[in-house]
């Protein structure tokens, strides 16, 4: 059975659904503190989830990042492994370098929660191969921090390597090429605002995330 | 032995905060700013024989995050 771990850390809010999203996928899912040195065992992917890790003190993610865990995630990442991070788990990967950019304040100052449309970017990842470039899906968002920030090379690299993963349609909050989540250069990390456990099932209101947790789960099992 | 850290988004990064306060400030009148950036002071107490080098060491990996922001240091 494949398995995932998801993070926790103080403040963590979204640790439990993701934890559920990757189970009902078919993953053998285990919780693991921030102040844990090492990730278990043979894990395939990392969840690193939603929430306001410490109080989103000094910047969101910055604290987070600096956790005895968040030196593992890296050091899993730079094995090659897989990560996926949602929200404040997306701002802590910015953090650690792991992924490029950074989140700033929403360009209209407000918190928002609420579904957005996204495009499907690319699917050429394991996280959005279940669905086709162009598709439209509706995933929820609900931050304060979700203003996507790269220089501009780093905006034309991602561009030209086909390493943004969604967009919004309608961009809520000022990130820069309306983007709403993005790839590693090796496209085995996927950092997103938009919360994909939480359009992941029929009693959330819609189910446009199932697609993901299902596809890294049958790429997992076939490799 | 104190350092005090001056933390700013850089130039060319937008600021909604600052542009929120210049806004406000428009409405109560003050016509005279043309621009709000907002940043933040870390205030440090250092051991003594802490250098300035140590400082950039810690604002490189943690006080300041330069993707987005730029620090000032000034030993005191």
């Amino acid at each position: 059975m494949m398995k995932a771990a998801v993070v926790v850390f103080p403040g963590s809010n979204c640790d439990r659904d993701l934890a559920v999203a990757f189970e009902q996928a078919g993953f053998d899912v285990s919780m693991v503190w921030h102040k844990d040195s090492q990730l278990p065992e043979a894990v395939d992917i990392v969840g690193v989830p939603g929430g306001f890790s410490y109080g989103d003190y000094l910047r969101c993610g910055a604290i987070a990042a600096q956790s005895p865990i968040c030196q593992a995630v890296v050091a899993h990442a730079e094995r090659g492994g897989y990560a996926l991070g949602v929200c404040n788990g997306f701002q802590i990967l910015t953090e650690t370098g792991v992924l490029p950019g950074a989140l700033l304040r929403n360009a209209g100052l407000k918190y928002i929660c609420r579904t957005v449309d996204l495009t499907v970017a690319t699917s050429d990842s394991a996280f959005t191969q279940g669905y086709n470039a162009g598709d439209v899906i509706g995933v929820p968002i609900a931050h304060h921090d979700g203003n996507y920030y790269a220089d501009d090379a780093t905006v034309a690299a991602l561009q030209d390597q086909d390493r943004i993963a969604f967009t919004y349609v309608d961009n809520p909050n000022g990130s820069v090429a309306d983007i709403a989540g993005i790839l590693s250069g090796n496209r085995r990390v996927l950092g997103m605002m938009p919360h994909p456990e939480r359009a992941a099932d029929e009693g959330h209101g819609g189910t446009d995330g199932v697609a993901m947790f299902r596809a890294l789960s049958g790429l997992l099992t076939d490799a | 032995m104190k350092a005090r850290v001056h933390v700013m988004l850089k130039n060319g990064v937008l600021d909604p905060q600052g542009e929120a306060v210049r806004h406000a400030l428009g409405a109560l009148g003050f016509d005279k700013v043309e621009g709000v950036r907002q940043g933040k002071v870390i205030d440090l107490d250092l051991t003594e024989g802490a250098t300035e080098a140590d400082v950039k060491d810690m604002c490189e990996k943690l006080l300041a995050n330069t993707v987005i922001e730029s620090y000032q240091i000034e030993m005191a």
